[in-house]
Parts: C-alpha cells; structure tokens; sequence
C-alpha cells in the first residue's frame, strides 16, 4: 500500500465545488470554533460568487454591498450548521445569499431598484472581468450547455424565480402560464438541471 | 402528504414562496425527508446558476472581518435530521410519562399555596375546595393531560398540553419565530365534523405559555394558522401545524 498524498486527503466536493480551491467545508468547520484566519480564507476564495449573485439579483451596488456583508456575517454565526452531508459547502453559502438578496428585494425600500440601478449597473462594470471570466469560463460553460436541455418557459420561470426574486405566482403572471403551473416548470426545470450537471441526488 | 406539497420543493429551493407557502412547506419538510433530500438537491443545483463572479470592494471584507469580532458562531445542532421524527416522538413519550410528575409538583405546589388561603386578598380560593391554581397549571395538572410535540425545521419546538376533562389546552413554545411583520399566530380547535373554531392569537413571543381559549372538550386537533394582524374568523389558508389530539 502507498502512503496517501496529503494532495487527497480533501475528498473533491461535488458539482458547484468542482473548482480547484481551499476545502470550503473544513474551513467552515474552523470558523465555527472561531477560527478567524479560516474564515478570511472562506471569505477571499468565495467573496465575489457570492457577490455576483447577491448584485445580479440586487442590482444596485451600494445595497448589494449591505446584503454581501450581512452574509458573511451570518455564514459566521451558522458556520457550526452547516452539514456536509446534505451538500456542498458552496451551495450552503449561495442558499443564504440568495434568501437574503430576495429578502432585501422583496422589501418595501428596494421597491424602485430594478428599474435605475439596473442601468447603472450594467453601463459600469467597475471590476475586472476578464480574469473572473477565464476562471469561470469552464463551469459557465457547462452550466450554458446543460441550461439547454431544459425548455424555454423552464428557463425562463427559473431565471425570474432566482435572478428576479419573483415568487411563483409572479412568475406564472409575467409568463401568462395558469396560476399554479410555474411552481411545476421551476421544480421540472431544476430535476433536469440537477441530473444534467449530475449534482445532488 | 400531497403531491400539492411535494411540488413546492422547486419553487421553496430557489425563494419563490410567499412567507405564508414558506412556512407551511418548512412545517410539511419537518416531516417529509423525501421532501429534504429533494430541496438539498435541488439547491445545489440552483446554486451553479449564479457563475458570474463580482469582486466587493476592499472596505467590505474589512467590515465583515471586523464585524465577527462581536458574533459568537452558534452551536452544531445536535439532532440528525433523519432521526428527528423518532427523537420528536420519544421527547413526547418523555413528557407524556412526566405529566405525573407534573401532577405531583402541582400538590407541592398546591400545598406551597395552600396556606394562603386565610390571607383576605385571596377571595378566589375557596376553602375546602383547596386553591385556584392558574388555567395552565390546571391543564397540566388533569388527570387525563396529554402533549403533542412539534419540531420546526429552523429548532422551534411547539408543544399542546390538553385536558378533555377540563376541555382546555395551552400551547408551550420554545424559541419559536414571530410570525411575519403584519401578521399574527392563531389557534383553532378542530370540531369532529371538521370546523375551525378559534382559540385565541398566540401573543409574539418566542417562548411562552399560552392557554387556548374556547372549549376543546371535543375537540379532535388544534392548528395554527398565520393570519392578518388581528386575526381572522376563520382560517385563511392551511395550519403551519397540527397537533391532532387523542
């Protein structure tokens, strides 16, 4: 028998977590003893996919930045909650983003939000793109290939649902689908997802 | 459950319920581990959509690190979700064998009181027939109190103590959210032929002890529905909870 490498001892995470990174998980499990060191290195090795997702459902930059902050803060305080085996560490940390950037749209005060900061937003993209880009290339494009295989009102109704914040309702109202059917695309569109992208179970 | 029910997981993975939906779907996920497994999965592929990366700036990681200066990390749960069912339903085996114990800490506590009686500003207690004790410590003290316990999946635990000698029931929370901002908590005891009747509007407190009003001599089951401040003369959309009584 071989010595195990070091190099495996991190079992590889599966489908969000496939890209090469710290092990997200154990950092997790450091932080909820305290350890803040394991917690900056969470931050710096998922800060800006959170972020993305917190801005494209967001928009505005400034409130984005309030409800990025309060993420971390909160992935802080539940780092003990989290349970590898229900799933990635990734996933759990893009499920407290995307409630909070949906709760902060929901919300009374960001009621004028999706028509002016979304201009803004898109006519000044202040950060560097190009390396982000490279370095997602690879998933985004396996991602783009599996959005594919789901139909268009599936797409469609999943984009709003997750990008838009809309609820079901909402989203059956602004694709003219019968009241009570676009929960059924989103689920139907998220199964083939999950089983293209073979994440899950 | 229904199929109704399990076609929410979809929509409740990727924050497309409103707070009254969410709240019944956590209630039907409390006891559908389908349902779990089902919403992890899906979570985890909802959770590749968000591919485009935008760095924050340099102040809000300072911010975050300086801010979980003053943030204690909670606890690990403790339970395993698989087996929270059994472990809910020992806890409620556990507290049903307690309840005459709970019959004995309310003689001592009705002989603690006991001397009171002669004091003149005791007029409700009546001699020879001992002293009142509280509506709730009256439920938990029958001779036929029953509990039923229910676990929220965010560790909220609710638990009914009913008398149908006395024909009441109280409800004890623990750690249990407010209802959201412009609503309230109300509790219905379910007739046998299947009505609603109300029983009172939980006051927004996170731990309590609440006797429900009405009589539920009869009654089969109590619900808890979320309902407009005020509350509502009849159930507005399906209980969050049910607790079905013996």
């Amino acid at each position: 028998m071989q010595p195990v490498p070091d190099a495996a001892a991190g079992a590889p995470l599966a489908g969000a977590a496939a890209a090469a990174g710290p092990d997200l998980g154990g950092l997790l499990k450091l932080s909820a003893r305290g350890d803040t060191v394991a917690f900056s290195q969470l931050y710096d090795a998922t800060a800006s996919r959170i972020h993305g997702l917190v801005v494209r459902v967001v928009r505005d930059r400034a409130q984005a930045e309030e409800v990025t902050q309060e993420v971390f803060l909160e992935v802080w305080r539940q780092s003990g909650r989290f349970d590898p085996e229900r799933g990635s560490a990734l996933s759990w940390l893009m499920t407290i983003a995307h409630r909070k950037a949906v709760d902060r749209v929901r919300s009374a005060e960001a009621a004028s939000r999706r028509d002016v900061a979304y201009e803004q937003h898109n006519q000044v993209p202040d950060h560097d793109v190009t390396a982000e880009a490279a370095h997602a290339s690879l998933e985004a494009r396996r991602v783009r290939a599996a959005l594919t295989h789901l139909t268009t009102v599936q797409r469609e109704a999943i984009e709003l649902a997750y990008f838009g914040g809309y609820t079901h309702t909402e989203v059956a109202a602004l694709l003219d689908l019968p009241v009570g059917t676009a929960k059924t695309r989103i689920r139907d569109g998220l199964i083939r997802l999950r089983d293209t992208i073979g994440v899950g179970r | 459950m229904t199929d109704q029910d399990h076609a929410l997981s979809g929509a409740y993975a990727v924050d497309a319920l409103d707070d009254l939906e969410r709240a019944r779907f956590e209630a039907h996920l409390s006891n559908c581990p389908d349902c779990r497994d089902e919403v992890d999965g899906l979570r985890e592929a909802s959770a590749l959509l968000g591919i485009d990366a935008v760095e924050p700036s340099p102040a809000l990681r300072a911010a975050v690190l300086a801010g979980i200066k003053d943030i204690r990390p909670l606890p690990p749960i403790l339970e395993e979700p698989e087996v929270r069912d059994e472990l809910a339903e020992r806890r409620t085996r556990r507290l049903l064998s307690r309840v005459p114990l709970l019959v004995a800490a309310a003689v001592v506590l009705l002989l603690a009181v006991g001397t009171a009686w002669v004091r003149p500003w005791s007029e409700e207690t009546t001699p020879g027939q001992g002293p009142q004790l509280s509506p709730a410590e009256q439920i938990i003290a029958a001779a036929d109190a029953t509990s039923v316990e229910k676990h929220f999946p965010d560790g909220a635990v609710a638990t009914i103590v009913h008398s149908r000698s006395l024909g009441r029931a109280l409800i004890k929370t623990e750690d249990m959210p407010p209802a959201p901002a412009g609503k309230v908590y109300e509790l219905w005891f379910q007739t046998p032929a299947g009505e609603m009747v109300r029983a009172g509007l939980m006051p927004p407190l996170r731990d309590q002890t609440f006797p429900l009003e009405g009589d539920g001599s009869r009654a089969v089951g109590v619900g808890i529905t979320v309902e407009p401040a005020g509350g509502s003369d009849q159930p507005s959309a399906e209980p969050i909870a049910y607790f079905p009584l013996t």
